[in-house]
């Protein structure tokens, strides 16, 4: 039937083009025969092998690659694992390095801040408070000088004096004494009676070295005056010293050579 | 018109449904593609010459498909497999091109 219909086509002489789509969509027709539709499940067959193929081929890959594809995707990886590496270990060091330098960052500040406080103490410009001794000359007579009183300094700080106030003048290593008439001045303050001398440090000890034998004590009293010595758990060294920056002192820097 | 849509549903379920292929089949699978896609082709062309038999298509494809995968079977025993797989795609390429030469020259005359 086929060829007959082809033979008829020819005869007419249509233009092959023509000839070959109305062949092509006759063959189009949807027929129901045996054949045609194990066509069908031949050409969806197809279809599912193609789509599964092409799927297949994307996501794997690397065993149908060659020998060399393979030597050079081998390189790539190693390279680019150690490339990895390097950089893990660079990020590594700077992490560790950053945490040791915030610790200490932070035992640096607690060092600074003991420091500062012990310097403050020293220097007058903090307050202070511990065991220590308070000590009371009064002297209606007005036979104490300010180098008894200088002494009496002295005799503390041998024995150990951490913070010393007399009346309300901080006693720091600048600190100088000097006659007045009312009394006796320290740093240009009028100290007047009756003299309060606070020091902070082991109160037995600086009380026996008050009390020594040709000690403070003593001559206070041979002068004819009295003096009280009370010794405390804690007393409170509450008189600042006002810090002035030097104004010839310079430091040496710690670097420079040390001078012959 | 059948097949046609077959295997536009067939390229839908694939797409859809990603299947894996077995690992037997692996070697196979794409050559036998390859030798359905002749045999469609020559389908086509068939039908365009005025000769296409519906029972003809379904045993060349089956035979191409077939045949396609014991070459490859046959060249993986044999210790060939990839050469004797691209000697029988470059074959069935050669036939697909001349398929489509021939089904050109019927719808463009050229």
């Amino acid at each position: 039937m086929t060829q007959n219909q082809n033979n008829a086509h020819a005869d007419e002489a249509p233009p092959p083009t023509s000839s070959a789509l109305r062949r092509l969509s006759l063959s189009a027709r949807p027929r129901a025969t045996k054949a045609n539709l194990l066509a069908a499940l031949l050409a969806l067959l197809l279809g599912f092998a193609v789509a599964t193929q092409v799927h297949q081929n994307q996501s794997a890959g690397l065993e149908t690659l060659r020998q060399s594809d393979l030597l050079n995707i081998l390189d790539n990886a190693t390279n680019e694992a150690s490339r990895l590496d390097q950089s893990a270990r660079e990020l590594q060091a700077t992490r560790d390095q950053l945490i040791s330098g915030s610790s200490s960052g932070a035992s640096a500040i607690e060092a600074a801040q003991q420091r500062l406080d012990a310097l403050g103490i020293l220097a007058g410009t903090a307050r202070a408070h511990g065991p220590g001794i308070r000590m009371t000359i009064t002297d209606p007579a007005g036979k104490v000088t300010f180098p008894l009183l200088l002494d009496a300094i002295q005799e503390l700080r041998d024995a150990g004096a951490e913070a010393i106030q007399v009346n309300d003048v901080r006693i720091v290593a600048s600190s100088h004494f000097g006659p007045r008439a009312s009394g006796i001045e320290i740093d240009g303050k009028n100290v007047n009676q009756p003299y309060t001398i606070t020091a902070i440090a082991d109160p037995a000890t600086m009380a026996s070295a008050m009390e020594i034998p040709g000690g403070l004590s003593e001559n206070v009293r041979q002068l004819g005056a009295t003096i009280s010595i009370a010794q405390e758990q804690d007393v409170t060294v509450g008189a600042l010293h006002t810090l002035s920056a030097p104004r010839y002192a310079r430091p040496v820097p710690v670097s420079a050579p040390a001078t012959p | 018109m059948i097949p046609a849509l077959g295997l536009l549903i067939g390229l839908a379920a694939g797409i859809l449904l990603h299947p894996a292929v077995p690992l037997v089949l692996q070697p196979y699978l794409p050559i036998a593609v390859i030798a359905a896609l002749d045999a469609v082709f020559g389908g086509v062309r068939a039908v365009l010459d005025g000769i296409f038999n519906d029972k003809v298509f379904v045993v060349s494809f089956l035979s191409n498909v077939v045949v396609a995968a014991f070459i490859v079977f046959l060249g993986d025993q044999l210790g060939v497999g990839s050469q004797l797989s691209t000697g029988v795609v470059v074959v069935l390429g050669i036939r697909i091109f001349s398929n489509v030469a021939s089904i050109r020259r019927h719808l463009f005359r050229a």
